[in-house]
């Protein structure tokens, strides 16, 4: 009798620990394209790919002026989202620089405002001189440059992901 | 019997619901709970209200980043009283962020989250906060300008967090930049993810209503001890209590339908806000502001000094987290009258001032340059016989930038100082230096002006007496 109850109860004492074993094994291969799926950003390399913006005899020399680009990767349906832009400075008839349009205090886009030789920004108040250094306001560091280069009478740009200020770009 | 009678007796029997729904609704609650407990049940009904709107606006939304925008455009300008329902799905927004303020600040001034209720305050942060979130991703899915940016502005928050900001900012937007895939998290986060946590929340959070009790009015003087006030609780209910319907619900009944027609006449009547310019990241003439309830957060970030801002921006939510949390565990006894603990009175009043304040200084936002300001002429400044140097001053002054952040007369921005009357209290070599070498807060000019263009300047500002 008391075999026979021992018996039972090892049976449903597995019976029962199976059942959340599977349980637990279910959840987790389910679980596994869904967490794959929101955090696939994470896994995915973000490429980075030069973009002609325009032609190099366009840009005249000592101006800054604002060109269009799409990103490196963008997705079927990103429409308008795809694109971004650039503030392209030619300094000398061999110097090209590209400003990031995103403010470096909170990302805001900057405006190039022409007769006074600044970019402003609308958000905070930050202001930058011409070549992208602080000039007022909050923003802790410089513009943000983007690589440039002229390949084949084209001016080309290298796509970058959103400029992000960091704890030590402040600290600095 | 009628046939009626007779189907409602077999649903009854079958279902039990009469058995299970009466209790909850006739169990006693403290006599003496006036209109101060309305605003728990106010909150409630802006989100059912949010709930049902919401639905409707999925039915004629695209939550796609191509999309969106245009059918936002159709919602507000083509379908069928759909301008009045985004503007219900506004201000139900403002309205559940408001109640859920005020419904936390009652509690606190009455102590009601002193045992045994401390569950139920831990639950009512979580809500709020879940509830300032939808808020935000809420504006986001307007998907215009506004919108596109302040996802940026979100993403550039999430970048400062110490080590891992870079992969919450990715993980945000979906990738690098603003693209496809951003619009779709958003999406996710404010129709499935933050509603079901609410939904989840408000469950427990009401269960604990009824497991608890609703706390009594407090009296100055009778004082919570935990090892008796639940045996005093239930006597004090059998002796005084009221039942829950109709003697105490009837005032929520009334607040919340007052609420509601309020929220529907100001979405007929103001409406939603305005649409701003398409998605499009390339278009940087944009000038992004948040909603009114994230407008103190906007000020804060423009008034804080920049050396602390990282700090801030990670550190201060989760103080502020962790304070409230841990509010219930610091003082879990004693005394509830407000009149009794005036301090927390005050502490609320700084609370909402200090807030109210950042919102009205957020709306105005003089930090930032007055770009849309109507250049100033020589007729309304009275220099038409002004030679031409002084002439050529005032332009200067607009075509420069000074006038978006220095305001003369009643044109320019606010940023700078009012310079309306300069010349009384700076000379023409003094207003020199700090044109060309600029400050902290002003850029040196001194590159970018020719020796005429800053003579021309100066000599106009010195008419300004």
């Amino acid at each position: 009798m008391n075999e026979e109850n021992n018996e039972e109860i090892n049976r449903r004492d597995f019976l029962m620990k199976t059942g959340l074993w599977l349980g637990g094994i279910a959840s987790l291969t389910a679980l596994i394209p869904v967490v794959g799926g929101i955090f696939a950003p994470l896994l995915k390399t973000q490429k980075q790919t030069w973009r002609t913006v325009g032609l190099e005899k366009d840009f005249v020399i000592g101006t800054t002026s604002l060109v269009k680009f799409i990103n490196a990767d963008p997705e079927p349906y990103a429409g308008t989202t795809a694109k971004s832009a650039a503030w392209l400075r030619r300094e000398t008839p061999n110097k090209f620089v590209a400003f990031s349009v995103n403010c470096t205090h909170l990302g805001c886009p900057v405006r190039w405002e022409v007769n006074a030789d600044l970019f402003m920004c609308p958000c905070h108040g930050g202001v930058y001189y011409k070549d992208g250094s602080v000039a007022a306001g909050p923003p802790p560091k410089s513009l943000t440059q983007y690589m440039v280069r002229v390949y084949k009478g084209e001016v080309q740009i290298q796509t970058a992901p959103l400029p992000l200020t960091n704890l030590n770009a402040t600290n600095s | 019997m009628s046939v009626l009678k007779k189907i409602a007796h077999w649903l009854d029997d079958r279902t039990g619901l009469r058995e299970t729904l009466l209790p909850l609704l006739k169990h006693p609650v403290p006599p003496g709970a006036k209109w101060s407990y309305v605003f728990g049940s106010a909150t409630l009904f802006c989100f059912m209200l949010q709930v049902v709107t919401g639905i409707a606006l999925a039915f004629l939304y695209q939550p796609s980043a191509e999309n969106a925008y245009h059918s936002l455009q159709f919602i507000t300008h083509e379908a069928t009283l759909g301008n009045t329902l985004r503007g219900i799905h506004y201000f139900g927004a403002s309205g559940m962020i408001i109640f859920a303020g005020v419904h936390m600040m009652r509690v606190y001034i009455t102590a009601s989250y002193k045992y045994p209720r401390e569950m139920q305050w831990i639950s009512g942060v979580f809500l709020l906060f879940f509830t300032i979130t939808m808020g935000f991703t809420g504006q986001l899915l307007r998907w215009d300008s506004n919108g596109v940016w302040s996802s940026v502005v979100v993403a550039e928050q999430m970048g400062r967090v110490p080590l891992i900001g870079k992969y919450l900012a990715r993980l945000l937007l979906g990738g690098d930049t603003i693209g496809g895939q951003s619009l779709s998290r958003f999406f996710a986060l404010h129709v499935f993810i933050f509603p079901a946590l609410i939904f989840m929340f408000i469950g427990l959070h009401i269960y604990l209503v009824f497991r608890n009790g609703i706390s009594e009015p407090p009296k100055a003087g009778r004082l919570v001890d935990p090892k008796t006030y639940r045996l005093w609780y239930k006597n004090m209910l059998k002796e005084k209590g009221v039942s829950f319907w109709p003697n105490a619900a009837w005032r929520d009944a009334i607040f919340s339908s007052l609420v509601v027609l309020a929220i529907v006449l100001l979405a007929v009547f103001i409406g939603p806000p305005e649409l701003t310019a398409p998605p499009d990241p390339s278009l940087v003439l944009a000038n992004p502001r948040p909603d009114w309830y994230m407008m103190p957060i906007f000020a804060l970030f423009a008034l804080m000094p920049p050396n602390i801002e990282s700090y801030v921006i990670f550190i201060g939510p989760i103080l502020t987290i962790i304070f409230l949390l841990s509010l219930p565990f610091i003082s879990n006894k004693g005394e509830r009258s407000p009149l009794r603990r005036p301090w927390a009175v005050f502490g609320v009043l700084c609370v909402v001032v200090f807030l109210g304040a950042l919102l009205m200084i957020g709306l105005q936002s003089p930090w930032s340059p007055h770009f849309d300001t109507k250049p100033l002429t020589v007729q309304n400044l009275s220099l038409s016989n002004a030679d031409s140097t002084t002439q050529n001053g005032v332009h200067l002054f607009y075509t420069k930038g000074c006038q978006y952040c220095h305001k003369i007369g009643d044109y320019g921005g606010l940023k700078g100082p009012d310079l309306s009357f300069v010349a009384r209290r700076l000379s023409i070599p003094e207003m020199k230096i700090r044109i060309v070498n600029g400050s902290k807060e002003m850029p040196a000019y001194g590159g970018m002006l020719s020796k005429d263009e800053l003579d021309a300047l100066v000599q106009f500002l010195s008419t300004r007496k």
